[in-house]
């Protein structure tokens, strides 16, 4: 129906003196835009397909394309925006819902943003980390609440299990099945070599992987996929996904077309049947259930694995999180609504949950008035940016963060939003064979432990400015923190005074 | 010697190489100059079938068959790998037929031939090499 109609969103700008007609476009883009035309020797396409990845842009060797946005405009409209309108249209034709990928990208504040560093001047004077030793190392678990000697005065090795990071950031969980063998294999390798932990997502470990098994966090989520004991004791820690910033209070759904092969081996599914994770876990209602399941996890892996358990930043996360902190696990993740996904239904991803950087507060905050902070570690997820945004959430309470959009963007991903589609011309994204070793694990590893590199350098040189000499002296050290352009509330809830205060 | 080496399992056949090749054997500097309207002729090029492909160029073999077969002594093995001279080519096709590679061909009005010379006189980084998108060309020793 004419109605159904939108001009793409999208126009593809090619410089016709700079093409070459080299068809490079043409082969790199799955979602098939561009093509040759025999009769007059050049490259056409079809804006309408484009989902703006920048692969061709990229790909391009005389530089000849550029995506601008197309311009076409309903009339000027602040209440019934073009999207909204475009919504309706679209749901009005499918009868269904609308879904996503990757974070909440609607304009809701950032906080990392309204939050400035100290540093220090004449006075406690800042540290040169080229000079001075710097310590980023951070261990996540319970910590002792006091030393306890035996009869003989010797120290009683009573230290629950903790993880050992080289320094505060590991990969967040992302499922094989989501993402593509590559990109895990990508993930681990760097994990390795850096000293910290990627996490399996939901949907099992593959084989292949359980050689990185002392740099990774399996993960139980409500679907249970790929559960087993070997699974459990493969990885250096077992986290319990209840929930997911981009889609708090749901479940998921990997459509039975992306269940083949290894994904179904490693998901122990049959192949082709979609991979359907309830909303909760059907055996936790309570934090008492939470409770068993710690213990059963804790039971089958003979209590020498943290247990993490994950939840998303929604209204009352700071009550959810004391029921946490007493449920017996070590670790407790909360990711914001800016969290990325495979795949959610539009209006819970820019909808439901609450920042990251106020559940975080409000989290840390909370564990300490009631003395059981030490109880548990927290890690933060949810749009950690840039080493900035790590040194504010530690500065706000975290004891380390998740980044896991930034390692996919480390990787390839241009952002464009359509991992559902399956079709990611980068190679993450997809299980399309041909797609998948766009991504050389060579190089993904490389770069990811570029990134990881760049940042601990930025972080210790924003260290030293504090004249901090140890993250562990960060932790949780909010006058590190001013706030710009906040009212009262707000600098009340994240515990920050305002700039010049 | 460091020699140009492919990796199938990195392939995209993007052809991306034939290109930078094509462009840097071109002594142009503008590449839509060089190569806008020019069906090119490289000295790299793409094998593929279904979802296979890897890149083709010269071996530089220790002992090539090209060298033994040449009736002119066009062909020489230096220190850089095998080298054609194009003024002592007669264009008799031999090296073409003796390449198990295929990996020698004819330059642009084929009366003599050209081969990968590791862009030796380009300023001796592999333009394909340096163009890959995805590293499955690779320079190196092994």
């Amino acid at each position: 129906m004419a109605v159904d109609f939108f001009y793409p969103e999208y126009e593809i700008v090619r410089d016709p003196n700079r093409c070459i007609a080299c068809r490079v476009c043409e082969r790199q883009c799955s979602n098939k835009v561009h093509s040759y035309d025999e009769d007059t020797g050049k490259m056409v396409c079809d804006d309408s397909k484009c989902v703006n990845c920048h692969r061709c842009v990229a790909l391009c060797p005389t530089r000849a394309l550029k995506i601008v946005p197309s311009g076409d405009t309903f009339k000027t409209n602040s209440n019934w925006t073009a999207n909204y309108m475009k919504e309706i249209y679209r749901q009005a034709n499918s009868g269904g819902v609308l879904l996503s990928s990757m974070g909440n990208p609607e304009a809701f504040p950032v906080y990392w943003d309204k939050m400035l560093i100290n540093a220090s001047q004449v006075t406690n004077p800042s540290i040169d980390p080229l000079r001075e030793p710097m310590e980023t190392r951070t261990f996540l678990g319970k910590k002792p609440t006091g030393i306890e000697r035996d009869m003989n005065g010797r120290l009683v090795p009573n230290l629950e299990p903790q993880l050992e990071l080289s320094l505060p950031i590991l990969f967040g969980g992302m499922s094989y099945g989501a993402i593509s063998y590559n990109a895990h294999e990508c993930l681990a390798r760097a994990a390795e070599a850096v000293g910290t932990f990627y996490n399996t997502g939901e949907g099992g470990l593959h084989k292949d992987f359980y050689k990185y098994g002392k740099n990774t966090i399996v993960q139980v989520a409500s679907g249970r996929f790929g559960v087993h004991k070997d699974y459990l004791n493969a990885g250096a820690a077992i986290e319990i996904k209840i929930g997911q910033g981009a889609k708090p209070g749901i479940g998921g759904h990997l459509p039975g077309l992306k269940i083949v092969g290894d994904i179904s081996q490693t998901r122990m599914i049959p192949m082709g049947s979609d991979a359907i994770s309830p909303a909760p876990h059907h055996d936790i209602y309570s934090i008492e259930d939470l409770h068993q399941l710690v213990y059963s996890l804790k039971e089958a892996t003979d209590y020498k694995k943290p247990v993490i358990v994950k939840i998303a930043a929604v209204h009352n996360v700071a009550a959810i999180a004391s029921g946490v902190a007493r449920s017996g696990a070590d670790i407790i993740a909360i990711d914001g609504f800016r969290g990325g996904t495979g795949a959610a239904p539009t209006r819970i991803r820019d909808n439901v949950g609450i920042p990251i950087e106020l559940a975080l507060a409000a989290v840390d905050q909370r564990l300490r008035d009631e003395g059981i902070r030490g109880n548990i570690s927290i890690i933060c997820g949810g749009s950690i940016r840039n080493s900035t945004d790590v040194i504010k959430a530690i500065a706000l309470g975290a004891d380390a963060v998740y980044i896991a959009t930034a390692a996919l963007l480390a990787l390839g991903c241009h952002l464009c939003r359509s991992c559902h589609t399956g079709n990611c011309n980068w190679g993450i994204a997809t299980q399309k064979p041909e797609l998948v070793k766009r991504l050389n694990t060579d190089v993904g590893t490389e770069r990811l432990i570029n990134l990881l590199h760049a940042w601990e350098h930025e972080i210790t040189e924003i260290m030293g400015g504090m004249g901090i000499n140890s993250i562990e002296a960060l932790r949780g050290n909010r006058l590190m923190l001013r706030g710009i352009g906040l009212t009262d509330r707000e600098l009340a809830i994240l515990g920050i005074k305002h700039a010049g205060e | 010697m460091k020699r140009v080496y492919v990796q199938e399992k990195w392939c995209l056949a993007c052809h991306l190489c034939e290109y930078a090749c094509a462009f840097a054997n071109s002594g142009q500097k503008d590449m839509s100059k060089a190569l806008k309207g020019v069906k090119i002729n490289p000295r790299i090029k793409i094998e593929e079938r279904d979802n296979i492909s890897f890149a083709v160029n010269c071996r530089h073999c220790e002992e090539p068959l090209c060298q033994k077969s040449c009736i002119s002594g066009a062909i020489s093995v230096k220190d850089c790998g095998v080298h054609i001279d194009q003024n002592k080519c007669v264009g008799c096709y031999t090296c073409v037929l003796a390449c198990p590679y295929g990996a020698i061909m004819p330059a642009d009005g084929g009366k003599v031939m050209q081969k990968c010379e590791l862009c030796t006189a380009n300023g001796g980084q592999p333009a394909c090499v340096a163009a890959c998108p995805n590293r499955a060309i690779v320079f190196e020793e092994r």
